[in-house]
C-alpha cells in the first residue's frame, strides 16, 4: 500500500544540493509530494523536510540512494504519531462588510490569523498538518478563495532528542 | 597514503550508512599512483593552476589523458613542466574518458582525464556515464568559464556540474583557488573509496589564473560521506549458516570482487566450500575460467550451466555484484528458489531489484575474509553434500558447452578468430572490448584466468570503448600485451585514438571482428523483427569503407588482414611480434554468426536458448512443449 512518508534530510549548505536531491527523486522515479528547506542551529548545514508517497520497500530504497549523495549527512523518517508536522497556509478570501464577521468567527475557530483586511478581502494566515488547513479551506470555499499559496511541510520529532546534536559536531 | 591500491586508502568512520559524529579530520587523501609518503606543505604561493598540477603530483597521478582548450589552457602551462604526471594527449574527450578507465580497470589505480568547458566537458559525458555504470575510480577535470562570465551563456560555457549531477558519484565547482588542493584530494578519495566511481571537479578560467598558496595535505571535509566497509558479524554468521547448509548453493559474483582486490580471497571461500562459482560479464576473471568449479558467465548470453546454476539454486551468495536485467532476465522469474546473500559495498545496491534474505554491506575483501573464517567454523558443525548438484551442473556442462558453428558460407568463423587471441595471447595479456556481438564472444570465448585482464563497458554498454580503453590500460601496463577486440561499427566510433597510441608510442594490439554490420542489431533483427535488417549494414564488407588496413596504415599503425582460417594465426603471430606500432587486424568474418547462448530480452532465465529454438531448462519442466508455441512467444516477449 502506498503512504505518506516525512524524510527529515540534514544536508549540507553547498550550491546545487536542493538540485541534487529534487533531481535524485525524479530520475529514480519517486514523486515529491512537497518540499522544504531551511536553515538549522548549525550554519552549514540545512535541513530538508520531504514528504514522499510510496510503499515501504522503494522507500527503502529513496533513503539508500539520498544517503549515497554525498551532501547529505543524516536521514530520519518521523513518524506522525512521534513527531509535530506543520504547514503554513496563506489565503486571500472575498470577504466584503457583509460577511467579514463570518469570516472572521471562522478563522478565530482554526486558530488562524487575519493578516491583511481591505473593505472587499481578508488574508489569512493558518499552521497546521494538511488535514487542519484542508478543512479550513473548505469552510472559507463558500465565500471565494481569491488567492491561496502554501508552504511544504516542516516536522520535528516529539521529545527532548535532537537529530541535528548527534549528526553535526564540527 | 600508505598503498599502492586507493581502495585501501583510509576508511572514515564506522559502520552504519550515515552514524554517529563526523570525525572533523578524514585521514589523508589516499594514494593514486605509486606508495609515497605525505609530503608536507604549508601555503607556498603560486597560481591556481600550479595549484592544480601540484596537487595531481601529491595525490599520485601518473596519467592524464585530455585535450588542451581556452579555459583550461591555463593549467596546461605548469602541466608542461610537470616531471611526475604525463599528459597524454587524445583525440576527442571521449578517447580521454574510456582511456582513464582502461587504466583504472587494468590497475585499480585512479584514471584522470581531462577537458575544457563547454563541448570539452561535454564530450567526456559519454565515458563519465560508463564509468558510473560500472563504479570505475575516475577523476574528470574540466574548464570552466571565469566566475563573472558563469550564467550568461558565455562562448564555451557549459553548467557540466549540472549535467553529470545523474552520472557522477560526486561533482564540484571550485570557486576559490585556495580550495583547489581539496578539491583534488576529496576527489581522489570519493573516486577511490567505498563504491567506486566518477568525480568531476570544474574550475573556472579565473580561479586557475589567480594567485592563491598551496598547503598539502588539506583536510577533506565530507561529513556525510562515510562508507561501510566492515560488514556486520551477525550477517556473516548467517550467511555462513546457509552457505553451509545450502544443498544447491552458487556464487554470484560480480565486478566488485575485483574492485575489491578481493579474488584470492574468493578463491579460498568458494574451495573452501566445494559450490559452483558464476561471474558476470563485470568479473570475468574475478575465478579462473580453468577452474573446475566454475560454471561459467551468467545472463542474456551466458552458459546455459551458469543460468541453469542460479535458476535451480536454493541458496544465491551475491558478491559484488547488483542484479542487472542482463544476468537476471525476467525478475519475477529469476531464481525462484534460492535464498539470496547479498554483500555489496553500497548499500543501496542491497534489496534493489531482488530481495536479500541476508544483508551484508561492507567491502568484499573484508567480506570474504570473514566469510572464510565464519564458513569454516560452520563446517566444523557439517555442511551439506554437494555431489548431486555437482552432478546436475555437470550434465548441463556436458550437454550445453559453450561452442560454434563454422558459417555455411565458408566465410571466416569470428568465435574462432576470437579464440585464437585468446590462445595465442594467452592469460598475462589485457584484453578489451566493445560492446555488441564481439563482446560477447570475447567474454566467452577468451579464457580468463587473472584479474583486471578483461575491460569492458557492462552497465552503459558504450560502443567506441574498446580503442582509448585498451590504450590507458597499455599505458598503465606498459609490459602487458594489450590486444583491443573490436567491431566494425565501434571501431569507427573511436579508432582516431590509433594516431594518438601511434605518437605517443601506446603499442596496443587491435583486432576488428569485421562482419560487416552491426552485429548484435542485425541478430535481434534476424530473430524478432523477421530478418529485415534495417539500417545495420555498415558497408565495410560490400564497399570495403573504411579499408581498415589502409585507415591503420595512415594513422601509423600496422595494418594486417585476415580472411581466411589458415591466415588467422600468422596474422596474430605477426601483431604479437611487433611492439613499436600499434597494429589493427581486419579479420573479414562471416556476418550471419550468432551469439548463443541466448536468454530474449523480457523473457525468464528458464527460457535460455543453447541455440536457436533449443531450450534446455524450459523444455526439460515441460516435457511436451510444443515447438511453434515456443518459438511464436519467445518472438512476442521479445
Amino acid at each position: 500500500m502506498i503512504q505518506r512518508h516525512t524524510l527529515s534530510v540534514l544536508v549540507e549548505d553547498k550550491p546545487g544540493v536542493l538540485a541534487r536531491v529534487s533531481g535524485l527523486f525524479s530520475r529514480r522515479g519517486f514523486n515529491i509530494e512537497s518540499l522544504a528547506v531551511g536553515p538549522t542551529e548549525h550554519p552549514d548545514v540545512s535541513r530538508m523536510t520531504i514528504v514522499v508517497a510510496v510503499d515501504e520497500f522503494p522507500l527503502e530504497q529513496v533513503t539508500k540512494q539520498l544517503n549515497k549523495l554525498v551532501h547529505v549527512i543524516k536521514i530520519v523518517e518521523l513518524e506522525p504519531a512521534a513527531s509535530v508536522q506543520r504547514e503554513l497556509l496563506l489565503v486571500k478570501v472575498r470577504a466584503d462588510p457583509g460577511v467579514r464577521s463570518q469570516v472572521l468567527e471562522i478563522v478565530n475557530l482554526f486558530r488562524a490569523k487575519a493578516v491583511d483586511v481591505t473593505p472587499e478581502a481578508l488574508t489569512i494566515e493558518a499552521t497546521g498538518t494538511a488535514d487542519k488547513l484542508g478543512a479550513l479551506l473548505k469552510n472559507l470555499e463558500p465565500f471565494g478563495i481569491r488567492e491561496m499559496v502554501q508552504s511544504g511541510m516542516v516536522a520535528v520529532g516529539r521529545g527532548p532528542r535532537s537529530i541535528t546534536a548527534a549528526a553535526v559536531r564540527q | 597514503m600508505t598503498t599502492a591500491t586507493p581502495r585501501s586508502g583510509p576508511v572514515p568512520g564506522p559502520s552504519a550508512p550515515k552514524p554517529g559524529p563526523p570525525p572533523g579530520r578524514q585521514g589523508q587523501p589516499p594514494a593514486a599512483g605509486q606508495a609515497a609518503p605525505v609530503r608536507r606543505f604549508d601555503e607556498v604561493p603560486m597560481t591556481g593552476a600550479q595549484s592544480l598540477v601540484r596537487s595531481l603530483e601529491e595525490v599520485g597521478c601518473e596519467v592524464v589523458f585530455g585535450i588542451p582548450g581556452g579555459t583550461i589552457l591555463p593549467a596546461y602551462d605548469p602541466l608542461l613542466d610537470s616531471t611526475k604526471v604525463r599528459h597524454v594527449l587524445v583525440r576527442h574527450e571521449q578517447g580521454a574518458g574510456h582511456a582513464a578507465t582502461g587504466y583504472a580497470q587494468a590497475t585499480g589505480k585512479v584514471g584522470v582525464c581531462m577537458a575544457t568547458s563547454g563541448p570539452g566537458a561535454t564530450n567526456l559525458v559519454t565515458p563519465i556515464a560508463d564509468a558510473h555504470m560500472d563504479s570505475i575510480p575516475m577523476v574528470a577535470i574540466t574548464g570552466q568559464q571565469s566566475r563573472p562570465l558563469i550564467g550568461t551563456d558565455a562562448f564555451q560555457e557549459a553548467d557540466i556540474t549540472g549535467i553529470t549531477m545523474p552520472v557522477t558519484k560526486h561533482n564540484m565547482l571550485v570557486t576559490d583557488a585556495t580550495e583547489i588542493p581539496r578539491a583534488v584530494a576529496e576527489a581522489f578519495h570519493l573516486a577511490s573509496t567505498g563504491r567506486p566511481g566518477p568525480v568531476l571537479v570544474d574550475i573556472p578560467k579565473d580561479v586557475l589564473q589567480e594567485q592563491t598558496t598551496f598547503s598539502w595535505p588539506p583536510e577533506l571535509k565530507l561529513p556525510g560521506y562515510r562508507p561501510t566497509t566492515r560488514p556486520h558479524g551477525k550477517q556473516i554468521r548467517e550467511a555462513a549458516k546457509l552457505i553451509c547448509a545450502a544443498k544447491q548453493p552458487v556464487f554470484y559474483v560480480g565486478g566488485g570482487v575485483l574492485k575489491a582486490e578481493a579474488t584470492e580471497q574468493l578463491r579460498e571461500l568458494v574451495e573452501l566450500s566445494g559450490a559452483p562459482v558464476v561471474t558476470t560479464l563485470m568479473a570475468r576473471g574475478a575465478f579462473p575460467d580453468s577452474h573446475p568449479q566454475h560454471v561459467g558467465m551468467p545472463g542474456m548470453h551466458g552458459t546455459v550451466a551458469a543460468v541453469a546454476a542460479m535458476q535451480k539454486a536454493d541458496l544465491l551468495v551475491a558478491l559484488g555484484a547488483r542484479f542487472d536485467d542482463r544476468v537476471t532476465g525476467q525478475l519475477a522469474t529469476f531464481a525462484p528458489n534460492a535464498a539470496v546473500v547479498h554483500a555489496d559495498v553500497d548499500p543501496a545496491e542491497i534489496s534493489k531489484n531482488r530481495r536479500a534474505d541476508v544483508p551484508i554491506v561492507g567491502d568484499c575483501k573484508e567480506v570474504i575474509t570473514e566469510l572464510i573464517d565464519a564458513v569454516g567454523a560452520e563446517r566444523a558443525n557439517g555442511s551439506a553434500d554437494l555431489a548431486a548438484w555437482w552432478t546436475q551442473l555437470d550434465e548441463y556442462r556436458s550437454t550445453y558447452p559453450l561452442g560454434y558453428d563454422w558459417p555455411a558460407d565458408g566465410s571466416l568463423s569470428p568465435e574462432y578468430v576470437i579464440e585464437r587471441i585468446g590462445q595465442i595471447a594467452g592469460p598475462d595479456a589485457v584484453y578489451a572490448a566493445g560492446v555488441g556481438q564481439h563482446q560477447m564472444w570475447a567474454a566467452q570465448f577468451i579464457k580468463y584466468e587473472k584479474p583486471r585482464s578483461w575491460l569492458n563497458s557492462g552497465g552503459l554498454g558504450t560502443m567506441g570503448f574498446a580503442v582509448p580503453a585498451a590504450m590507458g590500460a597499455k599505458m598503465a601496463r606498459p609490459d602487458a600485451v594489450v590486444w583491443c577486440i573490436d567491431g566494425d561499427g565501434c571501431f569507427q566510433m573511436t579508432n582516431q585514438e590509433l594516431a594518438t597510441c601511434a605518437i605517443e608510442n601506446i603499442p596496443i594490439k587491435v583486432a576488428i571482428i569485421n562482419n560487416g554490420n552491426l552485429g548484435m542489431v542485425r541478430q535481434w533483427q534476424n530473430l524478432f523483427y523477421s530478418e529485415r535488417y534495417s539500417n545495420t549494414d555498415l558497408g565495410t564488407h560490400s564497399r570495403r569503407i573504411p579499408d581498415f588496413a589502409l585507415l591503420a596504415e595512415a594513422m601509423g599503425c600496422v595494418g594486417l588482414r585476415a580472411e581466411t582460417e589458415d591466415e588467422v594465426d600468422k596474422v596474430i603471430q605477426q601483431a604479437m611480434e611487433i611492439d613499436d606500432r600499434p597494429v589493427v587486424i581486419d579479420f573479414v568474418v562471416g556476418a550471419d554468426a550468432q551469439v548463443w547462448p541466448m536468454v530474449a530480452a523480457g523473457t525468464g532465465n528458464d527460457q535460455i536458448m543453447a541455440a536457436r529454438d533449443i531450450r534446455p531448462l524450459f523444455d526439460a519442466d515441460e516435457i511436451v512443449a510444443d515447438d511453434a508455441t515456443a518459438s511464436t512467444q519467445m518472438t512476442r516477449e521479445a
